[in-house]
């Protein structure tokens, strides 16, 4: 059994299209094609039991199969707006092996009778989305794009929309908003997208990883696939390695494999001489984990079980040299400038998590500065539209719990720091601070 | 409102094509992209990016020239542009330097490289310099691998140490390739791949770390 998404990845020239079909490439869309229906695909699509790799979790198949019947513009929106911190292996994908995702999209838009796709990137990743252009303009010009699809009388068209710099349009029905060139605010739910989405059609949205193992899905059948990772977390995954590794970098792994083996087999573990003190496992929203919990199996339900989340697969390794407050403050900070403002509790529960936790970092906190941030942070939980706030509040929430005496000792050490300030003044400046923010 | 209600009421906040002077390749490009999308507000972004390319910034006639071939007004324009991270509605440098200065890059010493780039651009977080270059702090641009690492217009550099961020601003002076050899699109991925061959347990770690680069 060979690697799947990351299959002659570096081999030069994969991004053009005679290299991808050199290699096989496009033969599953023409068998898809020819010899199946539509529901024979959504069956092997759901046989695989392939989980969204975006971040939700969601199985792949079924949300294909929410999508109405019928003869109207249905739509198809890949999620390529790959912002969340320690992600980059849609990034890797896009760049490598833009065919392997074009290939997916067709067939993933065959099987929920699709005309419309889009691809969504990020407006900051400018190179990859020329290489799309490129690689969606030769599979036109092949005929597997566009009207009449290798003359099976299916048509599908592909545009390739870059975003502008906005983490919140991840955010699938932020997404769609900006997708129709509007402020990326999400929507309230539902309607979900699979009824009124995209123009309030019909809409599929799926990520740039799931959507590039739907060609491997169709060669191996969907039960093949799921032979794969566990028995609820099937198929590979690719881990985006960072932080405090010897080797960060994308690995693909089977899900299942001990965390452990990934981030000291893999990516080399943390620098000589230095201790795992926590790890993001699923990008900057999942809450921490410890270095007790490295043996856990890296899947979905295992991370759901030890109270964290896969999310979308970003390792984040964080040493003994590193302060569990700077880590704080500085994912705190993203989620308060990502906010979009729509809901009051993101809105303002990220801006003052942001406050409390410099008071921390500058020595003008006590203790119960702490019970307050695990309060607010409990309070924007399940209270907006979207989870960006909870994405803050996990994490932030988490730290505080697991690393308590740390802040505590920073915020002893750091009050000391700033003496000979007698109280007094301290609560001056404090007042002079919290001022100056208004 | 409906769109035709919204077009009768706010009719005289369009500019008229007749008054503005818009580039022919702009107003080209600005029709084929509106021509892509079964709502043409859909371009809206694009074609605000694409003003932005030929005028450096979103300035008011920039943004005038889109509003008038999208037949929309620049109120609405504005308003989407104000949310986006990469509009610049104030003028801007004509290079720029996105530091990444998010978790990943964070852990990897990105506040040290971000202080050298203010010191050899000679400006702040969020400064142009007196010969163009604009500097600003960004979060996660998706390239942690690479960690500390910046986007210099688009082109993704790192690792990045204190000594390179002097060599980047000092390459973007000269007018040549910036740090060719720490750029992202010349680099292989970073590992070896999963040698599973079945399931959960079957995984080696050793073989799989002994090709890793």
């Amino acid at each position: 059994m060979d690697d799947l998404l990351f299959h002659n990845i570096d081999e030069p020239g994969l991004a053009t299209i005679d290299t991808y079909e050199a290699r096989g490439g496009y033969s599953e869309l023409r068998r898809v094609l020819s010899d199946l229906t539509p529901d024979e695909v959504l069956t092997e699509l759901q046989a695989s039991a392939i989980r969204g790799r975006g971040g939700a979790g969601f199985p792949m198949g079924t949300k294909a199969s929410f999508l109405p019947k019928g003869d109207m513009d249905k739509y198809l929106c890949c999620n390529a707006d790959e912002s969340e911190p320690g992600t980059f292996k849609d990034r890797e994908l896009m760049q490598k092996n833009p065919h392997q995702l074009i290939e997916g999209m067709i067939i993933s838009c065959f099987a929920a009778g699709i005309n419309k796709a889009f691809i969504y990137i990020r407006g900051e990743y400018e190179q990859q989305a020329d290489i799309l252009d490129a690689a969606v303009n030769e599979a036109y010009i092949k005929g597997y794009l566009g009207e009449n699809i290798l003359g099976s009388g299916v048509n599908v068209s592909l545009v390739v929309h870059r975003g502008a710099g906005a983490y919140i349009c991840g955010e699938e029905t932020a997404l769609l908003d900006s997708l129709e060139g509007k402020r990326g605010n999400p929507r309230l739910k539902p309607p979900f997208p699979a009824n009124a989405g995209l123009f309030q059609g019909p809409t599929l949205i799926n990520n740039v990883e799931t959507l590039s193992n739907v060609s491997h899905i169709m060669r191996m059948g969907g039960a093949k696939y799921a032979d794969l990772g566990t028995e609820k977390s099937t198929g590979t995954k690719l881990v985006s390695v960072s932080g405090c590794v010897q080797k960060p970098g994308n690995y693909e792994i089977e899900l299942g494999v001990p965390s452990r083996e990934i981030i000291y087999g893999l990516a080399g573990g943390p620098p000589a001489g230095r201790q795992i003190k926590a790890w993001f496992p699923g990008g900057s929203s999942a809450p921490v984990l410890t270095a007790d919990e490295l043996d856990l199996p890296y899947d979905f339900d295992s991370m759901a079980g030890a109270g964290s989340m896969l999310g979308s697969g970003a390792i984040i390794v964080i040493d003994d040299s590193i302060s569990i407050v700077d880590v704080a403050l500085r994912t705190a900070k993203f989620y308060k400038h990502e906010s979009c403002g729509k809901c009051t509790p993101c809105r303002e529960g990220t801006s003052w998590t942001v406050k409390m936790l410099q008071r921390v970092e500058d020595g003008l906190a006590t203790p119960m500065d702490l019970d307050i941030i695990e309060s607010v942070c409990d309070q924007i939980m399940g209270n907006c539209l979207c989870v960006l706030g909870d994405a803050m509040a996990m994490p932030v929430s988490s730290m505080v719990k697991k690393f308590r005496p740390e802040f505590e000792a920073h915020i002893e050490s750091a009050r000391a720091a700033r003496m000979p300030l007698d109280e007094a003044t301290l609560t001056d400046e404090l007042d002079l601070k919290e001022m100056a923010a208004h | 409102m409906s769109e035709h209600q919204e077009a009768m009421r706010f009719e005289d906040a369009i500019p008229q094509l007749a008054d503005v002077d818009v580039p022919a390749e702009l107003k080209d490009w600005i029709e084929q992209r509106m021509a892509m999308y079964p709502d043409r507000k859909s371009a809206i972004i694009p074609c605000l990016m694409a003003a932005q390319k030929l005028h450096g910034w979103l300035s008011p006639e920039a943004v005038d020239q889109v509003a008038a071939v999208m037949r929309l007004t620049p109120a609405r324009l504005v308003s989407v542009a104000t949310f986006y991270d990469m509009f610049e509605l104030e003028p801007s440098g004509r290079r720029t330097i996105y530091m990444c200065t998010n978790i990943s890059c964070m852990l990897r010493g990105a506040d040290a490289v971000m202080q050298e780039l203010e010191r050899a651009v000679g400006v702040t977080n969020g400064g142009v310099s007196d010969d163009g270059i604009f500097l600003r702090s960004f979060e996660c641009l998706g390239a942690c691998d690479i960690a500390p690492m910046a986007s210099v217009d688009g082109q993704f550099v790192g690792p990045l140490t204190v000594d390179d961020a002097k060599q980047l601003v000092a390459d973007i002076r000269a007018g040549g390739e910036v740090l060719p050899a720490k750029q992202l699109s010349k680099r292989p991925v970073a590992v070896t791949l999963w040698e599973g061959g079945g399931k959960v347990g079957a995984y080696d770690v050793s073989d799989s770390a002994s090709g890793a680069a």
